[in-house]
């Protein structure tokens, strides 16, 4: 081949390179500001603030609060419980069984399987457990069935920070006489800090964003839940139900929600991002 | 009511979403994994994580408000009479492309750990001998990276198949086999999504629908076994 050729080749594909990433930035631009062109005209105060009064899902008064506060309810409660669950394994991994390679991998490969197992599949596997046990809809199986789904990423996310701590850590406050739990919670957990702030705020992203797996388990309500027992609402549902409305102003208002939802996950990634920085200062290098 | 069901207008419709997805998605990242490892200044980077991260982020009933507002009506006034037919935009090509940019993300992570994984003396060596950077690219990198991506590609086929609220919200649900991509379809998720509510009204039902989980489920799984252990195998001898 000439050398012409050759450059000519490599600019052609140069070229449909730069193009294939605008093209995935384009579409993050595009999907953000079809949503709040479509959606932030029918955002109001009384839309976040009220629950939905007689008519609503015919075009009367009311608002989402029931939504968007079972939302974070449901996310926190899950997220808490993931967490309670994530950071004791994730530790465990990477302190005692760190000599046990085969293990270890066996163990992340298996997490990474669930972490690619689909919502939906959460979802009706919670809902037969629910049958099982003669439970109704509710606020706490939906919490267990997002805990089930945002375990393996919880873990993972954790996981894949306590890999770079170097190995030299563990080994010197072993050597100072500390047993490794001792190591686990006061050395590694704080080392780990901002690793650990992410990967609860992206599985608390997951699980306040997930419509499949609450639509068997928590179903859907008007009213706010006062109780773990109680049926739930949901932003991604009402999002999704008030779509399915021929009306108009219900469908100006599915708009509306998913403006809420998606400033919400973009908060959430924000603050992710500048506290992954600020803890950044406090680690041994 | 026999209570005798049948999948396979699901299964195909599933297939077909899937493939789509994948054909767009799959160019788009591996091009853009190569520009973004080998060309890009370091600032582009620097842009594009974030970008790629929201996107990862964005639930999927967002990707299907979108793909309600965007995709649909683009695909009903443009691509139908495009082809000559009249359509109402929900159909497999609009899940397609939905799916597609819910996956991109997805699969160009881990193309990127791929192409970060291969050492950097292969590169320097092979433009040493004279070649060109597109052609260590074409001859050494694509090469050496194909186990990852391939398995890439796969994780991505797998996270199409089982996504559902999006999919769900622009594919048209209707029960009929496919024969083309702009017809509506009514994949293996939806299917689950749309009856969960009768599932206790009619006899045997719900095992059909938990059949229809459990397809899903053990084709996920298998999709997953095998790109992961492509992956670990990639990173075991780099």
């Amino acid at each position: 081949m000439k050398l012409g050729v050759r450059k000519a080749e490599e600019l052609f594909f140069r070229v449909v390179m730069f193009l294939a990433t605008t093209v995935i930035l384009l579409a993050l631009l595009m999907i953000i500001f079809t949503i709040l062109h479509k959606g932030l005209a029918a955002v109001s105060w009384k839309m976040i603030s009220q629950l939905p009064k007689g008519g609503f899902y015919f075009g009367k008064e009311g608002g989402i609060l029931n939504a968007i506060l079972g939302s974070i309810y449901l996310a926190s409660g899950a997220s808490i419980l993931a967490i309670l669950f994530g950071l004791p394994v994730a530790l465990y991994i990477n302190i005692h069984l760190h000599k046990n390679k085969r293990l270890v991998t066996a163990i992340r490969f298996m997490l990474d399987v669930m972490w690619g197992i689909p919502s939906i599949v959460y979802g009706a596997f919670g809902f037969t457990v629910m049958l099982f046990f003669g439970m109704r809809s509710s606020l706490l199986a939906g919490m267990l069935t997002v805990t089930l789904f945002i375990i393996p990423i919880m873990i993972r996310s954790i996981d894949e920070v306590m890999k770079t701590v170097p190995k030299g850590l563990l080994e010197s406050t072993l050597s100072l006489g500390s047993t490794k739990s001792e190591t686990a919670y006061r050395v590694y957990f704080k080392q780990c800090i901002s690793g650990v702030t992410t990967a609860l705020l992206l599985s608390f992203g997951r699980a306040i964003g997930d419509a499949a797996s609450v639509l068997f388990t928590t179903g859907y309500t008007d009213n706010l839940p006062t109780s773990l027992s109680e049926p739930t609402a949901t932003l991604p549902l009402a999002i999704f139900f008030q779509l399915s409305s021929p009306i108009a102003e219900v469908k100006e208002r599915a708009y509306a929600s998913a403006v809420i939802l998606t400033v919400i996950i973009l908060i959430i990634s924000l603050v992710s991002r500048v506290s992954a920085r600020k803890y950044l200062k406090h680690k041994i290098k | 009511m026999s209570g005798q069901f049948g999948m396979y207008p699901f299964i195909i419709s599933s297939l077909w979403v899937t493939v789509i997805a994948l054909l767009l998605a799959g160019p788009v990242c591996l091009l853009s994994a190569i520009h973004l490892t080998q060309y890009a200044r370091p600032i582009v980077l620097r842009i594009m994580h974030p970008v790629i991260d929201i996107l990862a982020g964005i639930p999927s009933v967002i990707f299907g408000v979108w793909g309600v507002l965007a995709i649909v009506p683009f695909v009903g006034d443009h691509i139908g009479p495009l082809f000559g037919k009249s359509i109402t935009g929900y159909s497999i090509l609009s899940g397609g492309l939905v799916l597609a940019v819910m996956i991109i993300p997805f699969i160009l992570n881990i193309l990127i750990e791929v192409f970060r994984t291969i050492p950097e003396e292969l590169t320097e060596v092979t433009l040493s001998l004279g070649a060109t950077h597109w052609m260590v690219i074409k001859h050494v990198l694509l090469r050496k990276a194909f186990p990852g991506i391939i398995s890439a590609f796969s994780l991505g086929l797998s996270r199409a198949f089982g996504e559902t609220i999006a999919v769900l919200m622009v594919v048209g649900n209707v029960t009929r086999i496919p024969t083309g991509a702009l017809q509506p379809g009514y994949p293996l998720p939806a299917l689950i999504a749309n009856n969960y509510g009768e599932m206790l009204s009619i006899p045997r039902y719900d095992s059909a629908l938990m059949l229809a989980a459990l397809v899903l489920l053990v084709i996920v799984i298998l999709f997953n076994i095998i790109s992961r252990w492509l992956i670990f195998r990639v990173e075991r001898n780099t």
